[in-house]
């Protein structure tokens, strides 16, 4: 793979395919952003088989001098890699989630999701800071066209409020960078990841990064333009607005926030911990009461969005593993669940939950995944939600026990929700006739479930292998944020730990035992 | 005083008279039948006027070697990267005119008038001398060449009242600016004792006295009614609305490059050794023009309203640069200029491709609903131009706002630039209620026209430059923008 450059690759062939669909009629259109969005999968996996696992920490690195102000230049860490995958795995999904459903204006919705796809693979692997902020603010116009154009009956205020929200963050996020980048003299994002801003000016870039990344992932109280974009938004938008583009804002945490301003991060831990607390228990009380099945499932997107935070600003490596594991999976399973209302909004045109009951009956498969991905999404051992929640609460008990304490009553309340809302549409009686005649999923939506399907038991049995890639990463992060860490509150017994942790790489099980001393210390005080 | 040396210089300025003249005695006898030979010609002239300022534009230019006419004119890099600019938009502007003027919209049998292609020569003329006038006596007679041109522009549609309302409002208006302008350099010359550029700066060193400061502060207050910066802009929605269609595309690019190129060379130049003196009045215009303009934009109906208030808006931006103070600051304001004049030609452009099967154009947002069925190219095109202008990447217009923050944000003017910064997110609100209005609202007006070849050329020309292809074209861009900007501060 030495000399291709399968970043610009990737990125190539769905901007060729966008181009090709704003010209091609409806039916061409449909199966050029499929041919393209496979194509890129495939350069995925061909970038994930290539990506060294323990090698140098940037990879697959790209540069060329095409503009005047920043330059061109890519690379991947095993993050990025990862986020990578989950973009372009849920890529050909939501293409094949529109096949039908979309029938106006095919050639420019194909052509807005492929460039989409262009903005994502572009901002996680952009290493130039404003090469990062292009990708990541030029989402916004596909996103915008996606909302109002092909979205709901209330499109247009959701569209705004989505635009002007996200708009609003990031400018002040942009300030910031100028500031950045006249203080140290680049551009370069890992020169910047180990730069030491003075702590003074940290707490102000802090603030206006978490200005923007606040708004993206989404935290409370600037949580309310998502459900509104959700629901407005056609299905495949949700898949990639859960999927991928509230990624973006936890991505920015872990590569921007947390390296470049270690102090002011631990700082403002409380403040994290303090929203992230609300979210969980507010968003989830507000899903528990809603009647429509799309919002449900957005405010429990901000409720586990929150596990996340507070996973990233545990400052350690299980917080941080845990985070980017809830991450991937809440990437799949809530994309997976938003099809799974979308396939039955195409049959009856409806998200209204009392429409709805006893699927079960007539749509045995449908349920069934339908089950899958609702245990995925409460934290069943053995998918992959378990994982990421189990690890980012362990991390956070760490650091402060009250705060994992009420972060865990948001897995609770998770499986109250999701359950509520499964007995009410796939079980009990058939109380609605038009629903109890809909068809069980079809041989595309077979398609479209199945490999999620796989996916979210891959990660709940053998984590292993998503882990693996981030690793190294998240250990150079963690040895950042070891000087700035918060001592936490969790008096951990020295115990007899044996030699390496169960599934740790050689350096990994040094970096481990080096904080269990730190807690020993700790703990003779 | 070597004038042998002197007329090499204006060469370009030279020709164009000759040219405009020539084509003044066409005009009287061959009348409106010759008018659209007399534009061809025109065009080709600023083409050929353009070309000649090529190679000091690429090499570079400045030092006594630029100075003509005893230091009346200073013709270096600074000059002619704006009279590249100027040139540019004035063959834009003779380019979309014929077919405007053809049409039953503009209520006149005889399609355009000789005289269009002949004042817009001489405007072309006027903003030459003042972009590179070095004394304040060819700065007022550059600017009242421009505004005199541009006063019988607005008005060239004898019978439409609009037109005739446009005319007269901005020579009132225009009149009162040039009045205050001159009263400001009346002060500034008994304070001082000189009237070039030199002799104001060396008389204004040192404690500056009230007296003085009057003056700087007309000064700045007639070139703010030329750019139509807060306070002084309220005749630019009314005259932007009343002119007819391609006049106003003009206005709203070579007037505004020269009033601020203008502007730049008389703060630095004149008022260099005073930063204090005017910082805070640009800044607060900057923010004011910026704020009023995205507030005034987001109640328009007219379409034609509105991207004045835009334009008000972006003349905010471009006065950031300014108030840095700096040579960053000021090239930035040339790669906003530039940014400026392909994103305003395109969305007028547009706006001109918008009629229906008589000609009749469409100026309200009722008439855009759903465009993007309609006429997909155009309304695509719109959408560049509309999300550019919002500053939103990967388009070109970005790259504008980008390089006036960068260039604040290095200055350390960190809290001017963060609200600037947010304000603008204000103006996001209408130019995406442009995209809103063309492509989520279900088509009612139907946009049937045909429109001409030289229509699309431009549109798909600004389109491109805009477009994220645009940011190839940076590195010479700011490559040019720096030389200019560095030859405006050698005298500092």
């Amino acid at each position: 793979m030495e000399g291709l450059p399968i970043l610009s690759l990737m990125m190539c062939v769905p901007l060729a395919g966008a181009a090709l669909c704003l010209f091609a009629g409806a039916a061409a259109a449909r199966w050029i952003a499929l041919g393209a969005t496979l194509v890129t999968f495939v350069l995925g996996i061909a970038l994930w088989a290539n990506y060294d696992i323990g090698g140098p920490q940037w990879q697959f690195t790209e540069e060329a001098n095409l503009f005047a102000a920043f330059s061109y230049k890519l690379g991947i860490d095993g993050i990025a890699l990862m986020l990578i995958m989950l973009s372009v795995f849920l890529m050909p999904v939501c293409i094949l989630a529109s096949w039908e459903s979309v029938t106006k204006r095919v050639g420019e919705y194909m052509a807005a999701f492929l460039f989409m796809e262009v903005l994502m693979i572009g901002t996680f692997a952009a290493q130039d800071l404003f090469l990062f902020y292009v990708f990541f603010e030029a989402g916004l116009i596909p996103m915008y066209l996606i909302i109002g154009v092909w979205g709901g009956d209330n499109r247009i205020y959701a569209s705004y409020k989505f635009f002007l929200y996200t708009l609003l963050g990031s400018v002040l996020m942009l300030i910031a960078m100028f500031w950045m980048v006249a203080e140290a003299g680049t551009s370069d994002i890992p020169t910047l990841m180990e730069y030491g801003f003075p702590a003074q000016a940290q707490t102000w870039l802090w603030l206006a990064f978490f200005a923007s990344f606040a708004v993206k992932v989404p935290m409370w109280p600037l949580h309310t333009w998502l459900p509104d974009a959700h629901v407005q938004a056609p299905t495949a938008g949700s898949v990639i607005l859960a999927g991928v583009l509230l990624k973006l804002g936890g991505y920015g945490f872990i590569r921007f926030s947390l390296p470049m301003f270690p102090e002011a991060s631990a700082q403002f831990a409380w403040l994290v911990f303090a929203l992230s607390m609300v979210a969980v228990v507010y968003t989830s009380l507000v899903a528990l009461v809603q009647a429509d099945m799309k919002k449900l499932i957005a405010y429990s997107s901000v409720a586990h969005m929150a596990i996340v935070t507070v996973g990233l600003f545990a400052f350690n490596v299980q917080g941080l593993e845990g985070a980017m594991i809830v991450m991937l999976s809440h990437g799949l399973v809530s994309g997976a669940l938003f099809l799974c209302v979308g396939v039955i909004y195409d049959r009856l045109h409806t998200r209204e939950i009392a429409r709805y009951g006893g699927l079960a009956i007539n749509m045995p498969y449908y349920a069934l995944f339908f089950l899958l991905f609702t245990m995925a999404s409460i934290g069943l051992p053995g998918t992959s939600g378990f994982v990421g929640e189990f690890l980012s609460l362990a991390g956070i008990y760490q650091t402060s026990s009250l705060v994992a304490l009420i972060c865990t009553t948001g897995i609770i309340l998770g499986a109250a929700y999701m359950l509520y809302l499964y007995r009410r549409v796939a079980f009990g009686g058939q109380t609605n006739e038009d629903a109890a005649a809909m068809p069980d999923i079809s041989a595309r939506e077979w398609v479209m479930m199945a490999p999620i399907a796989a996916a979210v038991l891959w990660m709940g049995v053998y984590p292993e292998s998503f882990l693996a890639p981030m690793r190294k990463d998240i250990a150079t992060l963690d040895a950042r944020l070891a000087a700035a860490a918060p001592a936490g509150d969790a008096r951990l017994a020295p115990g007899t730990p044996r030699d390496k942790a169960a599934n740790a790489l050689e350096h990994h099980g040094s970096e481990h035992e080096g904080m269990e001393h730190e807690g020993a210390k700790e703990g003779a005080h | 005083m070597d004038f042998a040396a002197s007329f090499p210089l204006v060469l370009p300025e030279l020709m164009l008279t000759g040219v405009g003249l020539a084509l003044l005695l066409v005009a009287a006898w061959g009348g409106d039948k010759a008018a659209r030979q007399i534009a061809i010609v025109a065009a080709a002239a600023l083409f050929a006027a353009g070309l000649l300022i090529v190679p000091g534009l690429h090499f570079g230019v400045d030092g006594p070697a630029t100075l003509a006419f005893g230091g009346l004119l200073k013709i270096d890099s600074y000059a002619l990267f704006a009279k590249a600019l100027i040139y540019l938009s004035a063959i834009a502007a003779l380019m979309i005119a014929p077919s405007f003027f053809a049409s039953p919209a503009a209520g006149t049998e005889r399609g355009m008038r000789a005289e269009y292609p002949v004042l817009v020569l001489f405007a072309a003329v006027g903003m030459s001398l003042m972009v590179s006038a070095n004394d304040f006596m060819s700065l007022y007679l550059g600017l009242e060449l421009n505004s005199l041109s541009a006063y019988v522009l607005a008005a060239i549609l004898r019978r439409d009242t609009r037109s005739g309302e446009a005319g007269l409002k901005y020579f009132v208006l225009g009149a009162l600016a040039s009045g205050i302008l001159l009263y400001g350099m009346s002060l500034l010359y008994g304070f001082t004792g000189g009237t070039s550029f030199e002799a104001v700066r060396a008389g204004l060193t040192g404690e500056m006295g009230t007296g003085a400061l009057f003056g700087v502060i007309f000064v700045l207050s007639g070139l703010a009614f030329k750019i139509s910066a807060v306070p002084f802009h309220m005749w630019t929605p009314d005259v932007y609305e009343g002119a007819p269609t391609p006049v106003t595309a003009f206005f709203a690019t070579a007037p505004k490059v020269a009033a601020v190129g203008l502007t730049a060379r008389v703060v630095f130049e004149v008022f260099g050794g005073q930063v204090a003196a005017w910082q805070q009045i640009v800044m607060f215009m900057a923010l004011a023009s910026i704020v009023f303009g995205a507030l005034g934009a987001i109640g328009q109906e007219n379409l034609k309203r509105l991207l004045a208030y835009s334009s008000i808006n972006n003349i905010g931006f471009i006065l950031l640069g300014l108030a840095v103070a700096n040579a960053d600051g000021a090239s930035a304001m040339l790669v906003y200029l530039f940014i400026y004049v392909a994103m305003s030609i395109g969305c007028f452009v547009a706006l001109l491709m918008l009629r229906d099967e008589e000609g009749n154009l469409y100026e309200t947002f009722t008439d855009i609903r759903g465009l993007s069925v309609t006429k997909p190219a155009i309304a695509w095109a719109l959408l560049v131009f509309m999300f550019s202008l919002a500053g939103i990447p990967p388009l070109l217009g970005f790259y504008a706002k980008f390089v006036i923050f960068q260039a604040t944000i290095e200055a350390g003017l960190v809290a001017f630039g963060a609200i600037a910064i947010a304000a603008s997110v204000i103006g996001a609100f209408y130019y995406i209620k442009f995209v809103k209005v063309m492509f989520f609202d279900e088509p009612v007006g139907v946009v049937t026209g045909k429109s001409e070849t030289s229509h699309w050329v431009l549109l798909g020309l600004t389109a491109l430059i805009i477009s994220p292809l645009g940011y190839l074209l940076t590195p010479s861009l700011t490559d040019l923008a720096d030389k200019a900007a560095a030859s405006l501060f050698l005298a500092v």
